[in-house]
């Protein structure tokens, strides 16, 4: 219990200020409530699914400055099939491409040996030339199921099916897969290649499995686009730089190595109800980019601080 | 003892060679080891032996030859291959993930966890958690761990790269023994060590390298010291002789450095020495007996955990490189990458140390600069024509400006840490001479180098250090190669020191 407790002090600290910020915004804005959470829920749902993909691909000790482009492919390419195609056909179709342009991704880094910083901001560029060269302008359409999919709640009320469907689909890919010998691999490629590669880890492999599952988090994240807005968006919305900040205040460390999903996912909900804080204390939208960036950093530094102290004892 | 001469070796690497570029690594490379027996794999440094480690375990692809392992040509492409086919090595350092618990550690490597355990507490490691990160745990540990984590997997061949050279005295004990008893069940074993004591104690035969090639293999018995010693130096090539009357002229009774007790963890323990103005003192060390951590601890980037520096007989402590630097104490390291700039030109990498103790803010003094860079530049013969950057200079010129900046700012103590690793003959002969200047002008060098034959080339007196102390301190003008191998080996009468 204990050992489950310390391994999870970073997000369990991060579901601490969760809740000290819902308790606020209540205090804030009385009327906040159940729909408040529905929404917020709904927000943060492209959100989620970028910085999933985005922590997979920093615990194996890369980056992928392409996120919000690949959702931008996959939101036009569901926009743009599902009304000849289906619903479900749709689907399956562009979380199989969303894989395959992370695997691309992976496969160029690991074949060229480009950075992956420089390997990744290319191809944010082709990634977004390929959304606007399948959609030019925002339209297309899908079929109300899906759009009904993420709104209201599950069963029971207080349930947002939004955050049940990012629990169950981060949940279903990454649990099997961080318990399997390839998920062991990506931790062990991150913290030491050298070790790794020792150790009997084949390392490119390991890199574009990682980025391929980066890149299956990104059709997830083009999906939940095309459902909340219901029409196609070419033009890469603010993702990239938001998965990374919410990365990194989940406790996953740039450089690779260590971290899980769990910590990152509760950021991005963080990062969204201090924005939310922010709009209905009236603050100057100005002014809230700033406390964000604040809070990530005394966040990240004090955690630092507090792991610090519990190594060295 | 299980040798048996009829039945086919387990191991059976065949003229392996292995060439970077123009440097033959390898040229002729063979190791052979049977059933049951423990092979020493022995060479000077540079003579190839962590290449040919790095083939045998599948780092890298040999040129030419082949690795026969239990008589089937293995083509170990990876560690990975490597350990299929029945070979599994502990390296140098551990290679255990930092970020990942020992039971993942052994996931990884698919490692029964029983035999793990049995083979950790035979080593002698007590009350270790399968759940403990390996990063939380001590360097001795991982060693054994490595070891424990290798024996698990019943290995056909199981190789060992200086596995000792980080562990207290007990725990060498323990892995011996485990080793030997490993080896009298059917195991093969290489033995990589620069201790000879534990070579003759658990070793059947040696396998000396030099120069890339096999040059010997002999069995362990007593007095075999002697020809391994010969076998690794052989027939050198000529560094030039020392100048005649050159010799030191020490000018003052006060040493500018005196180093009293050191210890500095992992490897160096109290470690005593003066070094006087004028005077070049050597350090005989074989790879890893301390020599890092003394330069290291010298030049303020670590503080030593006993004992106590004086600087012309005034103590000092430094919490940081610039407390060095203030009291005249100059590192040049091993790594060129460290000491220079790489993408400026050679002008201004000379002129770094010296600019920067003209002015901290302002402009700099060209005028004065420029003639100052230009004597040093003529003076060691730099080749000009790649002048604006460094990093297109061949490797023996870079390391001329690493020194060379220190004759044209002017040096009181120069710690020079290995300045010919992996350069040309002639500029190695440059070299000899410009250290000797330094001394002439009345600087204090203390001048560590892993080849051996450059001691009585540049250095007046030298320390030997043996596993992190100071076993001898000889007259380096008059000392031959002979004698300081020995001495580097701990095998000179002060051995008990060790």
């Amino acid at each position: 219990m204990t050992a489950l407790v310390s391994r999870n002090a970073w997000s369990l600290g991060l579901i601490g200020l969760l809740l000290v910020l819902v308790a606020m915004t209540k205090i804030i804005q009385p009327d906040f409530g159940l729909s408040g959470l529905e929404s917020l829920s709904r927000a943060a749902l492209p959100f989620a699914f970028a910085t999933a993909g985005m922590a997979v691909v920093v615990i194996v000790g890369g980056i992928d400055l392409s996120v919000a482009s690949m959702m931008a492919v996959c939101s036009v390419t569901a926009a743009v099939l599902m009304p000849s195609l289906g619903g479900v056909a749709g689907v399956l179709l562009v979380l199989a491409i969303g894989a395959a342009m992370g695997a691309i991704n992976g496969a160029l880094i690991v074949l060229t040996r480009v950075p992956d910083i420089v390997v990744t901001l290319a191809m944010l560029f082709v990634w977004e030339g390929t959304a606007l060269l399948i959609l030019e302008t925002p339209g297309g359409g899908v079929p109300g199921w899906l759009r009904q999919g993420i709104g209201g709640y599950f069963v029971i009320p207080g349930l947002p099916k939004a955050l049940l469907l990012i629990a169950v689909i981060v949940a279903v890919i990454w649990i099997p897969l961080r318990r399997s010998k390839s998920g062991l691999a990506i931790y062990a490629t991150g913290s030491h290649e050298n070790a790794a590669f020792r150790s009997g880890v084949v390392v490119g492999r390991t890199r574009v499995l990682a980025y391929g599952i980066c890149g299956l988090f990104c059709a997830f994240g083009g999906l939940s686009l095309v459902s909340l807005t219901g029409i196609g968006e070419p033009v890469p919305g603010p993702y990239l730089l938001a998965s990374v900040a919410a990365v990194v205040l989940g406790g996953v460390v740039l450089g690779g190595g260590r971290g899980g999903l769990l910590g990152p996912i509760i950021a991005v909900f963080v990062l969204r109800i201090i924005r939310t804080i922010l709009t209905l204390a009236g603050v100057d939208p100005n002014v809230t980019t700033i406390v964000e960036g604040t809070v990530m950093v005394a966040v990240v530094m004090l955690a630092t601080v507090v792991t610090y102290r519990r190594v060295r004892v | 003892m299980l040798t048996d001469n009829t039945s086919q070796p387990l191991l059976d690497a065949a003229n392996v060679t292995k060439s970077f570029g123009a440097v033959h690594a390898l040229t002729n490379a063979s190791l052979r080891v049977g059933v049951g027996e423990i092979v020493a794999l022995m060479g000077a440094n540079g003579a190839g032996k962590s290449t040919f480690v790095k083939i045998l375990t599948g780092a890298l692809h040999p040129d030419g030859g082949e690795v026969i392992i239990k008589g089937k040509a293995a083509h170990v492409g990876s560690p990975a291959e490597a350990r299929a086919s029945g070979l599994v090595p502990v390296y140098q350092e551990p290679s255990l993930v930092p970020d990942l618990s020992v039971f993942d550690n052994l996931r990884l490597t698919d490692t029964p966890v029983e035999a793990f355990i049995d083979f950790v507490e035979k080593l002698g490691i007590e009350n270790l958690s399968l759940n403990a990160m390996i990063s939380a745990l001590p360097l001795a540990t991982l060693r054994i761990l490595d070891l424990a984590r290798a024996l698990a997997s019943k290995p056909d061949v199981l190789l060992l790269d200086e596995m000792t050279a980080a562990l207290p005295t007990d725990l060498v004990e323990r892995v011996l023994s485990v080793v030997r008893e490993a080896a009298d069940a059917g195991c093969g074993v290489v033995y990589i060590s620069h201790r000879f004591a534990e070579i003759s104690a658990i070793c059947d035969t040696a396998t000396v390298l030099r120069d890339g090639k096999t040059v010997g293999e002999l069995k362990i018995e007593p007095g075999v010291e002697d020809r391994v010693v010969e076998l690794m130096l052989g027939a050198k090539i000529d560094l030039g002789q020392r100048e005649v009357g050159k010799e030191s002229r020490i000018r003052t009774v006060t040493p500018r450095l005196s180093v009293n007790g050191i210890t500095a963890a992992p490897k160096l323990k109290d470690v005593s020495f003066d070094l006087y103005p004028g005077e070049v003192l050597g350090v005989v060390a074989l790879e890893g007996q301390g020599q890092d951590e003394l330069f290291e601890v010298l030049a303020g980037f670590e503080k030593p955990s006993d004992g106590s520096i004086e600087v012309d007989g005034e103590p000092v402590t430094f919490s940081h490189p610039a407390d060095a630097i203030a009291k005249g104490l100059t590192l040049v390291p091993g790594d060129r990458a460290d000491a220079l700039m790489a993408e400026r030109s050679v002008r201004e990498n000379i002129a770094l140390p010296f600019s920067a103790s003209i002015r901290n803010w302002g402009p700099l003094r060209q005028r004065h600069e420029k003639s100052r860079v230009a004597h040093a530049i003529e003076r060691l013969q730099i080749d000009t024509r790649a002048q604006g950057e460094v990093q297109r200079l061949s490797g023996g010129n870079q390391q001329k400006v690493t020194i060379g900046r220190w004759l044209a700012k002017g040096v009181e103590t120069l710690l020079l840490f290995d300045p010919t690793r992996g350069i040309d003959v002639r500029t190695k002969r440059q070299i000899y001479p410009l250290v000797r200047e330094l001394a002439e002008q009345g600087a204090a060098v203390l001048f560590y180098t892993s080849e051996l034959e450059e001691v009585p080339l540049a250095c007046d007196r030298a320390v030997v250090i043996f596993n992190g102390h100071v076993v001898d301190v000889i007259d380096a003008s008059k000392a031959d190669e002979q004698t300081l191998m020995r001495a580097a080996y701990g095998l000179s009468k002060t051995e008990s020191a060790a």
